[in-house]
């Protein structure tokens, strides 16, 4: 642990010093800091959220992982079919009017893992886009628009016919 | 290696037009073959769109996706000339990177 300009801590003792520097007090209390995860560097804690999102087993849970609530808006715009035969192929299409809006998610409620896709949307790129998902039952769908530091959202409902999550 | 892409980006009205199909089972790690062998799960997570460089759409995806991934959306301005660019990464670890020319 020392560098090679400080003394070692043994010469150290044995001439009379302290047992413990300050700079050896900072470093130790720096490493415990970022060892116990309370101020992790940049960016780790955003990916570990992320992954919380994508594997939460719930609405609720991949929701509380992105640190988001629905909160219904007119300006978040929804699009999927009222009825749907094969639950494999969903076409589902978000649109945002909200100023501001970044990132666009996609939730299907009864899915084992709900949280389906999430669109970084950068400056230039319409807040819009349309994709196709699986759905595995019948259930509503979520869109979720987070909108300078806000999220906002849409539900739709859709009935599907064959899941599409197995064999089926 | 996974099928090339097929992009296709349209300049209309001042507005390109951004569809890509990437090829690719999606698979989701809940199906099994016909032996009744569980079928590993095998899907794109990560999508980067850029536009000469610049990024103009990045997508995480999940299992949930469908197979054959199709996206659609459209980025404000843009010239003929520019080119198109999308990487993916899968939970493999395969990627693949295709582009296509603004028309």
């Amino acid at each position: 642990m020392s560098a090679w300009f400080e003394p070692r801590r043994d010469e150290r003792v044995a001439a009379g010093g302290p047992a413990c520097t300050r700079r050896e007090a900072l470093r130790f209390m720096c490493a415990t800091l970022l060892a116990s995860g309370m101020f992790p560097w940049p960016g780790t804690r955003a990916a570990e959220n992320d992954a919380v999102a994508f594997g939460s087993g719930s609405l609720e849970g991949a929701l509380r992982a992105l640190g988001a609530a629905l909160d219904p808006s007119p300006r978040v715009r929804l699009t999927v079919p009222d009825f749907v035969e094969n639950g494999a192929v969903v076409p589902v299409e978000v649109s945002s009017e909200l100023p501001g809006s970044q990132t666009l998610f996609v939730f299907s409620e009864a899915n084992p893992f709900p949280l389906v896709a999430r669109f970084f949307v950068p400056e230039g790129t319409d807040p819009y886009v349309s994709t196709r998902i699986k759905v595995a039952e019948s259930c509503n769908i979520y869109a979720l628009v987070q909108a300078e530091g806000r999220f906002f959202s849409a539900v739709k409902s859709t009935t599907v016919t064959v899941g599409g999550c197995g064999n089926g | 290696m996974a099928e090339p892409m097929r992009i296709r980006a349209q300049l209309k009205d001042g507005v390109t037009e951004v569809h890509v199909l990437m090829p690719h089972p999606m698979e989701t790690g809940f199906r099994k073959d016909e032996a009744g062998r569980p079928i590993g799960a095998h899907y794109i997570t990560d999508v980067q769109i850029s536009l000469d460089g610049r990024t103009v759409l990045g997508a995480t995806l999940s299992r949930a996706v469908s197979q054959d991934p199709l996206l659609y959306f459209r980025i404000q301005g843009g010239r003929a000339d520019q080119t198109l660019r999308v990487d993916w990464i899968d939970t493999l670890g395969e990627r693949r990177t295709d582009e296509a020319k603004i028309f």
